[in-house]
């Protein structure tokens, strides 16, 4: 099994440079496919970060099934572009894969599936990623395993009916090795999600299904990175919901506030200001 | 008589005795037979609510875990609310990870007479054999099922288990020799017409085969207790001589169920015959009655099928 850095020792400069290096992978991944999300693939790179550089998951690259290994779920697949560079330089795959995204015969698409090493389940289409996590901690649980189940959901995703039985069945059976990370962005497919149906009040939502909630800024690493390992070593017969507040498109203006930017395509020249951009800071 | 589902429950309870691996989840469905699962195996015993979606993707979790599961429910609930929880994350998932999901859908075709068009599952031929990786078992009787049980723990795909809602005779014996991997069985051979069934219509079929044996007609019959994957080119072979081939399903026709089964099947070079398919039309019944007044409405009772055969011959 695999740790990054000590759980200790934050190496917050460390991590930061790495979200930088992520965003800027994502959008040369965007440049050679412009089919992937790239707004919605910016907003949890510090999620990621914080996972897999940050010591919060267990996992080996070698065996990406391994039964010791930390399960997670990317209920939101569309917005896991930002995860490929992560996991094809932690070696899950060859990082000459990359390249190959989106052409004829490659297993990296825009949306991932697991027939992609690292990637467990199959998702895209929304509300799925969470009850087949139910049922995986239950299983842990059952099994006295000791792993932990993670699922990053979407904010637009809880508009889903499947997730209100999961979080139900959750709260329940007191499923406390099951942590959510919702990557809060606020924004749907066409708009604005107070424009749709307003989640709010959403920590409480999740309260009185028994849930314990925890709102953080999700691109704060030192808090996203705290509160990870904390849900994660917490065993007090409750789930845990990590409501993190993210900007969707985060670090490219072009997108940053545009309640249309899920559906958006950066142009070349966009791409190559943001990476300067990105790169200058 | 015991229904499908108490003897399934029933084999299923002795088996989680001696495996530790076995866990039932139900969608607020209940039999006789569950209360001494629930009594005895709590801890691997779940009703996961009035819940299918959540039903088939906590049976996916832990199946992914290494548990065989049984997920329990209404038929048509299980398979039309939970159709894409279905394709995703059995059919689409098991196609890289192994997964052993086994669907008990209770109340296939009209079995659920009296409550109605929703509770009526008339769709889920066609639905669930569109969707790849996926065992469909489609029994006619109890000994079916008894020897269903260890193939299903065995088999480690997902796999729907279409049961009848009410309690049928017996067509098999101890003694009957069964193959899953064939699929099928010859309850009667016949002389230029063989009427092809599955469930509860198997024994539809009989009825008609006696009938038509007062007339001198000698028909053949054939259960298919597995709609797929079975072995189609032996099907082939014997239904071949036929001159005529009936498919009798309580689903609808000329939409992909058993008809269109039967005719991919046929249409392999080297048939010169009719095939005929028999079941429901493009409508729901909303009639009240029981199934074998709506049957006799839909014309897929004994007399309906004879007078159809008589138009043959």
């Amino acid at each position: 099994m695999q740790k990054i850095i000590d759980e200790n020792k934050i190496d917050l400069v460390y991590l930061k440079k790495k979200a930088r290096w992520v965003r800027i992978e994502t959008l040369k991944i965007h440049a050679l496919f412009p089919g992937t999300r790239i707004a919605s693939s910016l907003s949890p790179v510090e999620i990621f970060v914080a996972l897999y550089y940050g010591g919060i998951l267990d996992f080996d690259p070698t065996n990406p099934l391994s039964p010791d290994r930390d399960r997670i779920i990317i209920s939101k697949a569309h917005g896991a572009v930002s995860l490929y560079p992560i996991l094809a330089e932690l070696g899950f795959f060859a990082v000459e894969e990359l390249k190959n995204i989106g052409k004829d015969g490659s297993f990296l698409g825009a949306i991932p599936d697991p027939n992609i090493p690292g990637f467990e389940t199959m998702n895209g289409s929304l509300g799925h990623g969470l009850g087949v996590a139910c049922g995986i901690a239950l299983a842990l649980e059952r099994k006295s395993q000791q792993e932990s189940v993670f699922v990053l959901s979407g904010d637009g995703e809880l508009y889903e009916g499947s997730v209100f039985e999961a979080l139900m069945f959750a709260g329940e059976h007191c499923l406390q090795n099951l942590n959510l990370i919702i990557d809060n962005n606020k924004i749907s497919m066409l708009e604005y999600c107070k424009d749709i149906i307003d989640l709010k009040p959403l920590e409480e939502k999740f309260k009185v299904f028994g849930w314990d909630v925890i709102r953080i800024d999700g691109h704060n690493l030192l808090e996203l990175h705290n509160v990870l390992m904390s849900a994660k070593k917490e065993k007090n017969g409750r789930p845990k919901v990590i409501i993190a507040d993210t900007i969707k498109g985060k670090g490219v203006k072009a997108l940053e506030y545009d309640p249309m930017s899920h559906v958006k395509t950066l142009s070349p020249e966009e791409i190559k200001k943001a990476i300067e951009d990105l790169e200058q800071n | 008589m015991a229904t499908m589902r108490d003897i399934f429950i029933g084999e299923i309870y002795k088996r989680m005795k001696v495996d530790e691996l076995i866990f039932f989840l139900t969608a607020d469905f209940g039999a006789p037979a569950l209360d001494r699962i629930r009594k005895d195996f709590k801890e691997r015993f779940i009703n996961v609510g009035i819940a299918e979606q959540n039903l088939i993707n906590v049976g996916t979790g832990l199946a992914l875990e290494r548990f065989t599961v049984y997920a329990y429910a209404i038929a048509p609930f299980i398979t039309m609310r939970a159709y894409e929880q279905i394709r995703n994350n059995l059919s689409l998932l098991s196609s890289v990870r192994e997964i052993n999901v086994n669907i008990i859908g209770v109340g296939a075709g009209l079995g659920y007479d009296v409550s109605g068009p929703t509770h009526h599952c008339i769709e889920d031929i066609t639905i669930i054999r569109n969707l790849p990786n996926i065992l469909f078992f489609s029994p006619s009787d109890c000994e079916l099922i008894k020897r269903f049980v260890d193939y299903s723990i065995k088999v480690k795909q997902p796999k729907y288990l279409r049961f009848d809602s009410k309690a049928l005779p017996a067509i098999y014996g101890k003694e009957t020799e069964i193959d899953f991997k064939t699929g099928f069985k010859i309850l009667e051979k016949g002389e230029k017409i063989c009427l092809v069934s599955t469930g509860y219509m198997v024994h539809t079929a009989l009825k008609v085969k006696d009938e038509l044996e007062k007339l001198k007609i000698k028909i053949g019959v054939i259960d298919i207790f597995i709609l797929k994957p079975l072995d189609e080119e032996k099907l082939f072979d014997i239904l071949k001589d036929y001159s005529f081939i009936i498919s009798l399903e309580e689903g609808f026709v000329n939409k992909g169920g058993l008809d269109s089964l039967i005719r991919t099947v046929m249409s392999r070079s080297g048939y010169c015959g009719r095939v005929l398919s028999l079941g429901m039309d493009d409508s729901y019944t909303f009639e009240v009655g029981n199934r074998e007044t709506l049957h006799c409405k839909r014309r897929i009772d004994a007399i309906g099928i004879i007078d159809e055969i008589k138009k043959l011959i």
